[in-house]
C-alpha cells in the first residue's frame, strides 16, 4: 500500500495525544505522579494539540473534503465513522475534565475523576477504532488481525507515557513511577511489534490461483491491459525494496523503543533533565513514524494478485 | 432480484470492446464523466469500470491464454458499502446493484481498500469514487427496445462472452449458464459472495504443434529473400 504521509502523521500524532491524555488522567486519579494544575493543563493542552493536528492532517488525504462532515453518519457499520464520532465526543469530556482539575486545584474529586475516566474510555475507543479501520479489511492480510488494534493502542499509550515523563521532568517533578510505567509500555509495544513481524512472515490467504479460479495450474500474468499506471497500481502497487524494509525495522526497534527506554532508565538513575526526555521523545517519534510507514509499505492488497503477484 | 453478469472465459478474446463501450456509455451516465488523465501524452490513464487482463494458465504444452475481464461483482456481502463512512456507497435492496452517490462521497478511498476486485477507482478530477453501475440507466430505460435493455458491455461483446440476468431466478439465462458450465466466484474464501460468475474454459483437445509440416525448399528460400531484401 502506498504510505500517505498525512495518514502517518495523523495516526502517530493523535495516537500520542490520546495516550498522553489517558496517562494524565490515570496518574492524577490514581496518584502515581505528582500532577498539579500547571502539569495537568500543559499535558492536556499538548494532548489536544496533537490530537487536533492529527485529525486535521487526516482530512488532507480526502479527495473531496467538502463532504467530510457526512463521515459521522455510518456509525453502525463503518470503523472510520466510529472513529470520527468518538474523536468528537472526546473533546467535551476532555475539556470538562481539564476545567474540573483547574477549578478543583488538582485535588481528588469524585466527579472530576468520573469525567476524566469517561474521557479515558472514549480515547481508548477512538484509538481502537483507528486500529480497526485497518484491522477489519479482509483484503489486506497483513492488517486483518487482532495484532493491528493491539499495536495501535499499545503504541498510543507508550508514546503518551514518554511525553508525560517529559512534561513532569520539565516541571521538576518526581518522574520515577511514570518513567517505570513508560519503560514497561515501551517494552510491551516492542514485544507486540516483534510478534507482528514474525506473524506477518507466514503467507496465508488468497493466491493468484483463487483470485482467478484456476486452482489446478500455474497462473502467470501476461498483460495488465494498460500502458500507464492506473488508480489501482498507484494506490495498491507500491513496493519498497526489501533492504529498506529490514533497515527500517531496525530503526523502529532502536529509535522507537530502545533509545527512549534507555534514556528513561538513565533518568530514573538520577539524570532528571527535561532535555534528556525531549531527546527520548524525538527519537521515539522518529521510530514510531518509521513503524507506521512500514505498516503501510508492507501491506499487500489482494488486487496485486491480478497484477501478477502470486500471493499477498 | 439479484442482477449480475456471467463472463465466459472460454470465448473472451480480450479485445477490450466491453471496456471501451462501458467507458463510452457511462461517461455520460449517472456517475458522470470518466475522466482521462493526459489523454494525448506519454502516459494516458483514466477511470475505467472494466479492466481486461491476460494470463497464461498451465505449463507448456498444456498452457492456455485466458483473457480476464473484471468489473464490479455487486457482491452480496459488500464490504465496500459497510466501510463507507458517509453512506455514499450503497447496495440497492431491490436488485442488488452497488452504487456510489456522487453527491455524498468524500473521496477517502476506504471503499477501494475494502474491494478485493479492484472495482472502484477514484476520479481525481471530481474527487469522488466511481464504479460499474451495471448500466442501471440502460437496463431500466423503457424507451429502449427490450433487447437493448442490457449493460453496454454485454451488448457490445463481439464474442458473446458476457451475459446479464437475474441470479435469483433459476430459469434465467445466467442461472442456467452457471449450472451447465460450472460458473464460479473469484476469491470465495474472502466471503464477499460476489454475484458475477465466471465460466471456465471448456476442455478441448490439444492443438499439436510438433507435427507442423516441415518447411519446403521454396518457402525457405522465400523467407531468406524476404529477410535480405530491404524495402
Ligand atoms: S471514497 Fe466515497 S464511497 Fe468510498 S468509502 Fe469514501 S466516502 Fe464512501
Ligand atoms: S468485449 Fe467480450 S471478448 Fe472483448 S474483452 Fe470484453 S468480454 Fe472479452
Amino acid at each position: 500500500m502506498h504510505p500517505a504521509f498525512s495518514v502517518i502523521g495523523f495516526t502517530v500524532a493523535s495516537g500520542a495525544g490520546y495516550g498522553l491524555f489517558i496517562l494524565l488522567v490515570l496518574a492524577e486519579v490514581y496518584g502515581f505522579a505528582d500532577i498539579d494544575v500547571p502539569v495537568a493543563l500543559s499535558s492536556g493542552l499538548l494532548a489536544l494539540v496533537l490530537i487536533s493536528g492529527g485529525l486535521l492532517s487526516s482530512t488532507l488525504h480526502l479527495a473531496n473534503p467538502k463532504n467530510a462532515w457526512r463521515a459521522f453518519f455510518r456509525f453502525r457499520t463503518s470503523w472510520l465513522s466510529r472513529e470520527g464520532v468518538f474523536a468528537v465526543l472526546f473533546y467535551p469530556a476532555a475539556l470538562l475534565y481539564l476545567i474540573g482539575v483547574y477549578v478543583n486545584d488538582a485535588q481528588p474529586n469524585g466527579l472530576v475523576s468520573f469525567v476524566g475516566l469517561s474521557a479515558v474510555v472514549i480515547a481508548l475507543a477512538t484509538v481502537f477504532s483507528t486500529g480497526m479501520i485497518y484491522g477489519c479489511l479482509k483484503t489486506i492480510r497483513q492488517w486483518n488481525t487482532a495484532l493491528t488494534p493491539t499495536n495501535y493502542i499499545l503504541l498510543a499509550l507508550a508514546t503518551g507515557s514518554v511525553l508525560l515523563v517529559m512534561i513532569l521532568a520539565f516541571a521538576d517533578k518526581d518522574i520515577n513511577a511514570m518513567a517505570g510505567i513508560a519503560i514497561a509500555l515501551l517494552a510491551l509495544g516492542a514485544i507486540a511489534k516483534a510478534i507482528y513481524y514474525f506473524w506477518v512472515r507466514t503467507v496465508t490467504g488468497p493466491t493468484i490461483n483463487t483470485a482467478t479460479g484456476f486452482t489446478r495450474a500455474k497462473v502467470r500474468l501476461l498483460d495488465t491491459g494498460h500502458t500507464a499506471g492506473t488508480f489501482l497500481t498507484q494506490e495498491f502497487g507500491y513496493q519498497a525494496p526489501m533492504s529498506l524494509l529490514t533497515q527500517l525495522r531496525v530503526v523502529v526497534f532502536a529509535l522507537g523503543f530502545a533509545v527512549p527506554a534507555a534514556l528513561l532508565a538513565f533518568m530514573i538513575l538520577g539524570l532528571p533533565s527535561g532535555l534528556v526526555a525531549l531527546v527520548g521523545v524525538v527519537a521515539m517519534f522518529a521510530g514510531i513514524a518509521a513503524e507506521r510507514w512500514l505498516f503501510f509499505a508492507e501491506a499487500r492488497h489482494v488486487i496485486n494478485l491480478y497484477h501478477g503477484a502470486q500471493h499477498t | 432480484m439479484k442482477l449480475g453478469l456471467v463472463i465466459d472465459l472460454d470465448v473472451c478474446v480480450g479485445c477490450h470492446g466491453c471496456a471501451v463501450s462501458c467507458k463510452q456509455w457511462n461517461t455520460s451516465g449517472m456517475t458522470g464523466a470518466l475522466t482521462d488523465y493526459n489523454p494525448y501524452g506519454q502516459d494516458p490513464s483514466g477511470v475505467w469500470f472494466n479492466r481486461i487482463r491476460s494470463y497464461e494458465v498451465g505449463d507448456y504444452p498444456n498452457n492456455k491464454t485466458i483473457n480476464f475481464p473484471m468489473s464490479c461483482m455487486h457482491c452480496e456481502q459488500a464490504d465496500c458499502v459497510d466501510v463507507c463512512p458517509t453512506g455514499a456507497s450503497y447496495k440497492r435492496v431491490e436488485d442488488g446493484i452497488v452504487l456510489v452517490d456522487q453527491d455524498k462521497c468524500m473521496g477517502c478511498n476506504y471503499c477501494s481498500w475494502a474491494c478485493p476486485y479492484g472495482a472502484r477507482e477514484l476520479d481525481r478530477s471530481t474527487g469522488t469514487m466511481k464504479k460499474c453501475t451495471l448500466c442501471l440507466d440502460r437496463i431500466y430505460d423503457e424507451r429502449l427496445e427490450e433487447v437493448d435493455r442490457q449493460p453496454s458491455c454485454v451488448i457490445t461483446c463481439p464474442a458473446h462472452a458476457r451475459h446479464f440476468g437475474d441470479f435469483d431466478d433459476p430459469d434465467s439465462n445466467v442461472s442456467k449458464l452457471v449450472r451447465e458450465r460450472g460458473g464460479y466466484q473469484l476469491m470465495p474464501e474472502l466471503g464477499y459472495s460476489p454475484t458475477n460468475r465466471y465460466l471456465p474454459p471448456r476442455v478441448t483437445r490439444l492443438i499439436p504443434t510438433e507435427d507442423v509440416s516441415k518447411k519446403s525448399l521454396i518457402s525457405s528460400v522465400k523467407e531468406w529473400v524476404n529477410k535480405m531484401v530491404e524495402r
